[in-house]
């Protein structure tokens, strides 16, 4: 079906000012996403998925401009050790970043292997961002696919003790910047990767997964910080059997963030948990868009999205579970909440549940709420002045989210970062 | 310490008058129980004194060691002393019992300009109250009063009490939902922080409790007024013919 006139002239628009990338092996992956993009077309508010978040700042030609806060790197990790991977708008920064080495693990840039052209990540590029179209098409991944500048390879094969941290820094308040994270992890691997820092003024960002039968995917982020950043990510992972996949994202500040997660349960008794906190203010606009599958016998997936909003913020939670017919024993768990802290923000949540085995447990929730007035008077009671006592009850509100976070130590460092925002929120 | 003069309250939702001209004070030292039958206002007035919303003061004044109760925030009435034991506490799932504790204690003593306490001494001071009052680490540790039975959730109204050494307590029904036992166990506890300079507004239906915290002078509290004072052996009388000879004998 040719594509409409207005998505044509969006598509050619903002075709036209991509750079043409150097291609290599990935050449037939990015030709590939870019015709499934022809097809498709960018997105607009009349798509079933964008009906909530409008997309038209992330479809743009041109990035909007984001004032560079310049914040020094919130230290996430604690003493944990960590190798580090820095990118500064986009761009590899060899110097900041240390040595791509490490036990256990193959570590490559995107854009610095191209001509290997027996790569292990050859098969894999685009491969699950395709699987991802289908049913729900994500044409900004497909973007992302084609033209991606640079992004990490990470091949894991045994269990990687170092956690893999990917900063991102923003210095030039106009980077438009598109990155493609590759994880392969063989059988009884695990990694932790952390991401955290602003990206850019806009950022695309991709991440395909593929977790082996009993490896393990741990994976924390921060985003945020330069309030005026947009961005858009995509997880796309495959579980096999046994493996584990957990992802825990926490977002403080972005007039515009969509997080877009595809994950697909392949192989029985894999466990994979999504979880996400947000705190906004003011211009701030939030969306979790999560698509799990379930395809395998006696699988286990939890969503736990938590989210406060004041002075006008907005909130957005698309979750679905699909349960393919023969993925007997699954156990299913959703729930989105929110905290609003006055009469003009909004949560808009949607709930989908699509199953088609008989032997099944699926739940979900979502609930809107404010400040519950009769803890808020207890700790008052008690001597505990109101901003106080709002700021212990917003944490307690995020408290369950956090709570996914396996590490105690990030676990913890992430609780710092949200006491400290609070506390400069309160100022 | 505690003077209340002539206090009227109306709900602020509807227009309805809950205290009509309420005078009571409490003296340092000393233990003042309130019993009167359902509906006659005690509960309002505990509310009333530790500043909950929705209710309206209409006229009256209620002041502590020369402080008007009334002006202030609830968390300001905490600072300058007053503590109210909930006859419901409040259960607040995510906040930890001791940070919940620790926040409070300080927040009372930075309001009060002095020095925070540091998380050693508090640790050995509530450890050390916790252990007369039967808690256990466990109960330090969860969500307040998420998941404690209802004499637990009593004793942990009475170790705040204990933590932040008031001036002025308010026991709102704190032996409703008790045992026994557990009545005893409260009933030590609120003993134990019996003092010179601290009063005590025990609210409460039985004579029961009052076996246990005695009283020095109890109140008959009915529509909305104080309507009989006397000594311990009025908390007998009602215990034995109910409230109607003394609601009769006052009308």
């Amino acid at each position: 079906m040719a594509l409409p006139q207005v998505k044509l002239g969006a598509l050619e628009a903002r075709l036209s000012r991509m750079q043409p990338i150097d291609t290599g092996w990935s050449a037939s992956a990015r030709a590939a996403a870019l015709n499934t993009l022809n097809a498709m077309g960018l997105p607009d508010r009349r798509d079933e998925y964008w009906k909530y978040t409008n997309p038209a700042a992330l479809v743009a030609p041109e990035a909007a401009p984001a004032q560079v806060l310049g914040l020094p790197e919130a230290a996430l990790c604690g003493d944990l050790e960590r190798l580090k991977i820095v990118f500064v708008d986009g761009v590899f920064d060899p110097e900041a970043s240390d040595d791509l080495i490490g036990s256990g693990v193959q570590i490559d840039r995107l854009a610095a292997c191209q001509d290997l052209d027996l790569h292990w990540a050859k098969p894999v590029y685009g491969s699950l961002e395709a699987q991802g179209q289908v049913p729900v098409e994500r044409p900004l991944a497909a973007l992302n696919t084609a033209f991606a500048s640079d992004g990490v390879l990470i091949h894991v094969t045994a269990a990687v003790k170092p956690i893999l941290n990917i900063v991102y820094r923003h210095e030039n308040p106009l980077s438009d910047v598109m990155l493609h994270h590759l994880i392969k992890l063989e059988p009884n691997a695990s990694l932790t990767l952390v991401e955290n820092g602003p990206i850019a003024a806009r950022s695309n960002l991709v991440m395909e997964v593929e977790v082996a039968d009993q490896a393990q995917f741990h994976h924390i982020r921060a985003q945020g910080r330069d309030h005026e950043q947009r961005c858009c990510s995509s997880i796309f992972a495959s579980l096999g059997r046994e493996s584990v996949f957990k992802s825990f994202t926490l977002t403080v500040n972005g007039v515009l963030t969509r997080n877009d997660c595809v994950l697909s349960l392949k192989g029985d008794d894999a466990v994979a948990h999504v979880a996400g906190a947000c705190v906004g203010d003011g211009a701030f606009h939030h969306d979790d868009t999560v698509f799990i599958t379930h395809d395998a016998v006696n699988c286990e997936s939890r969503q736990v999205f938590k989210k406060v909003l004041r002075n006008g913020a907005v909130g957005v939670f698309q979750g679905k579970i699909l349960v393919k017919p023969g993925a007997q024993k699954t156990d299913g768990y959703q729930i989105s909440q929110s905290l609003l802290l006055d009469e003009d923000s909004q949560f808009l949540a949607k709930p989908e549940l699509e199953i088609y085995a008989d032997d099944v447990i699926c739940s979900h929730g979502s609930t809107s709420g404010a400040i519950d007035e009769d803890g808020l008077f207890y700790l008052r009671s008690r001597g505990v002045p109101t901003p106080l006592a709002v700021d212990m009850l917003t944490l307690a509100f995020l408290a369950e989210a956090l709570d996914e976070i396996d590490n105690d130590i990030l676990s913890a460092t992430m609780l710092e970062q949200l006491e400290a925002w609070l506390a400069r929120w309160r100022s | 310490m505690l003077e209340i003069k002539d206090l009227h309250v109306s709900l602020e939702e509807e227009d309805k008058q809950i205290l009509k001209g309420v005078n009571l004070t409490v003296e340092a030292g000393k233990v003042h129980a309130i019993m009167g039958p359902n509906g006659s206002g005690k509960s309002t007035l505990s509310y009333v004194l530790s500043g909950k919303d929705g209710y309206e003061v209409t006229g009256g004044s209620a002041v502590l060691d020369s402080v008007d109760l009334l002006e202030m925030d609830p968390e300001e009435r905490a600072a300058a002393g007053l503590f109210l034991a909930f006859q419901y506490p409040v259960e607040i799932p995510g906040v930890g019992n001791m940070t919940f504790l620790r926040t409070a204690v300080n927040a009372q003593r930075k309001a009060r300009g002095e020095e925070e306490m540091s998380a050693a001494e508090f640790l050995k001071l509530v450890r050390a109250k916790a252990k007369t009052l039967k808690i256990d680490a466990d109960m330090l540790k969860r969500p307040v009063n998420v998941g404690f039975s209802g004499g637990e959730k009593k004793r942990n109204e009475i170790l705040q009490m204990a933590m932040l050494e008031p001036k002025m307590c308010i026991l709102d029904e704190t032996d409703s939902g008790l045992d026994v036992d557990a009545m005893k166990l409260v009933a030590e506890g609120v003993n134990a922080l019996r003092d010179e300079g601290r009063g005590f507004l025990v609210i409460t239906h039985y004579q029961r409790l009052l076996d246990h915290i005695k009283p020095d002078v109890v109140h008959i509290m009915a529509n909305g007024r104080i309507v009989k004072t006397g000594g311990p052996e009025l908390a007998l009388e009602v215990e034995n013919n109910g409230y109607s000879d003394i609601l009769a004998e006052v009308a």
